[in-house]
């Protein structure tokens, strides 16, 4: 029944690490840039919704997506889009240098107490299902988590621009020969991404409603380590990343025993490293995949 | 004599302090194939490269229809410049369809989309054929006709082609040839840079030979007419 329980809270879990992990690998696709701080995105989100936390949930969640995108818009084309011709270490140490400002920025104006998140915490609830207990937050997670794959995929495969930002991860040079505006699909890469974390604050507050000033931080980790376990092969291969990763932290959480709960990343990093060891281009990628025909 | 599309002004291409193309001055007009034949490393690509605004100029100028062209790739292929690039670059992972729709990205307008798609399918059946396959399964000369019809589904006025003929059977590049002075009949001028000199002499109405970044020779499909005299002279400008 333990093992029960552990799959239905990693399914949870794993939702929301798959979100994450597809936001931070479509900028990757079309920019080849690891956006460290993907996490600040979360964390303005869950600072919108503990500012609105006694205004209807609707408002909240609208003005939280309409903050988060436009942080998303403004850190490419303030931080990204001067340096887009620089150097890959340039560009990744500037994500860096935006994560830690942001940081600081909230633990300015919030300080480092944190701010709780109200909105939707009646998601909290469980139901009991046998000796099982699902909370109504589990659920919605995964609906919420598969539609947002769902719709990204249907974006992707069905409209001109998701054609252009395929085109674009795969060579965007090229691309670019054909017409193809570098300027609107990295926004639009980045615009979705901002979508993807705004639905990651709204989720995770429910699960975690303490907003501090590194909230998005560890997500943003464990989902890297997801899409590196997974393979940036694919989005597909970087969400089914994300879930193994949500599965991974449910089931050792399970394993250990409480008094060693504080070794769990640890040894979720150990058996990473041993994903790394023996399939360095990802549990889920091809062997034949190489990195030029992610998306 | 038909307009002037395409004009080089003594164009100067440098990567770091190496001259990859020095004082080169050429034109294209309506309706013209031009050739662009040299030794490897002698600028030829480079040239295209430039018009396509991939790298910049050190010197000259590049004028469309009697006005200077500037500003990104994507800004040239929208003002009416398409690049066929060498090794084709089609989307492996994407369908023909796909690859062919990308190529109306570069169109202004939408008007006349259905005309040239089956102006396009026309010349190149296969591509219609095809068009929901991957376009990676496709073989070598049917992936140089995607990336040519990838091109050409965007009516543009000037196509450059680098290569096309690279890595095809023989008889296919007889074909393709072929199909190009049909393009050319269509009103798209081309610049086409090959290796295949005394096929690209006869082809073009003029062809220039470039040899160590300066433009040598210029020849036309008279100078064909003696395989021997003009195996001397492309050897002559080769090595000069």
């Amino acid at each position: 029944m333990t093992f029960l329980q552990s799959l239905i809270d990693g399914i949870g879990l794993g939702a929301v690490y798959a979100v994450v992990a597809v936001g931070i690998g479509l900028v990757f696709g079309v920019m080849r840039l690891i956006n460290f701080a993907y996490g600040e995105l979360i964390t303005a989100g869950g600072y919108t919704l503990a500012l609105l936390s006694n205004a209807p949930a609707i408002v909240a969640i609208i003005v939280c997506f309409a903050v988060v995108v436009a942080l998303a818009l403004l850190q490419e084309r303030i931080a990204f889009r001067p340096l887009r011709g620089a150097a890959p270490a340039t560009m990744l140490i500037a994500t860096f240098a935006v994560s830690f400002l942001l940081q600081n920025v909230y633990l300015l104006a919030f300080g480092s107490r944190g701010s709780t998140v109200g909105t939707l915490g009646g998601l909290n609830t469980a139901i009991a299902v046998g000796s099982l207990r699902i909370r109504w937050i589990t659920i919605v997670a995964t609906i919420a988590g598969a539609a947002l794959l769902g719709c990204l995929t249907l974006v992707l495969n069905r409209t001109m621009i998701g054609l252009q930002l395929r085109a674009a991860a795969a060579d965007l040079r090229t691309a670019r020969t054909l017409g193809v505006r570098a300027n609107r699909v990295i926004t639009a890469a980045f615009a979705i991404s901002g979508v993807l974390a705004a639905s990651v604050a709204v989720l995770l507050t429910v699960q975690s409603p303490l907003v501090t000033p590194d909230y998005g931080v560890s997500v943003t980790i464990f989902a890297l380590v997801g899409v590196v376990v997974g393979g940036l092969d694919r989005l597909w291969t970087a969400s089914l990343g994300g879930f193994a990763i949500g599965f991974a932290n449910a089931f050792v959480g399970d394993l250990l025993p409480s008094a060693s709960s504080q070794y769990l990343p640890s040894v979720v990093y150990g058996l990473v490293i041993l994903v790394i060891l023996l399939r360095p281009s990802g549990l889920f990628a091809g062997r034949r995949a190489t990195a030029a025909e992610r998306v | 004599m038909p307009e002037k599309v395409l004009e080089l002004r003594e164009i100067e291409v440098r990567y770091g302090r190496l001259p990859a193309v020095r004082n080169l001055s050429l034109e294209l007009r309506r309706g013209e194939i031009v050739g662009l034949i040299g030794p490897n490393g002698a600028g030829k690509s480079t040239t295209l490269h430039a018009i396509m605004g991939l790298v910049p100029l050190a010197a000259g100028e590049i004028r469309l229809h009697e006005r200077p062209l500037r500003g990104q790739p994507e800004d040239r292929a929208r003002a009416g410049i398409a690049l066929v690039p060498e090794g084709r670059h089609i989307f492996a992972a994407l369908t023909v369809e796909e690859n062919l729709r990308l190529g109306l990205s570069a169109r202004r307008s939408r008007d006349g989309v259905a005309e040239d798609r089956a102006w396009v399918t026309g010349l190149f059946p296969v591509i219609g054929e095809y068009s929901h396959r991957v376009a990676g399964t496709l073989s070598g000369g049917q992936q140089q006709q995607l990336a040519i019809a990838r091109a050409l589904i965007a009516r543009p006025e000037v196509l450059l082609l680098d290569e096309p003929s690279l890595g095809l059977a023989p008889l296919i590049v007889e074909t393709l040839f072929e199909t190009l002075r049909t393009i050319r009949d269509g009103g798209v001028s081309i610049l086409l840079v090959e290796q295949r000199g005394a096929l690209t002499v006869r082809a073009a109405d003029r062809t220039h030979v470039l040899s160590n970044a300066e433009l040598r020779l210029t020849l036309t499909p008279r100078d064909a007419e003696h395989a021997e005299r003009l195996t001397e002279q492309l050897t002559a400008a080769y090595l000069s």
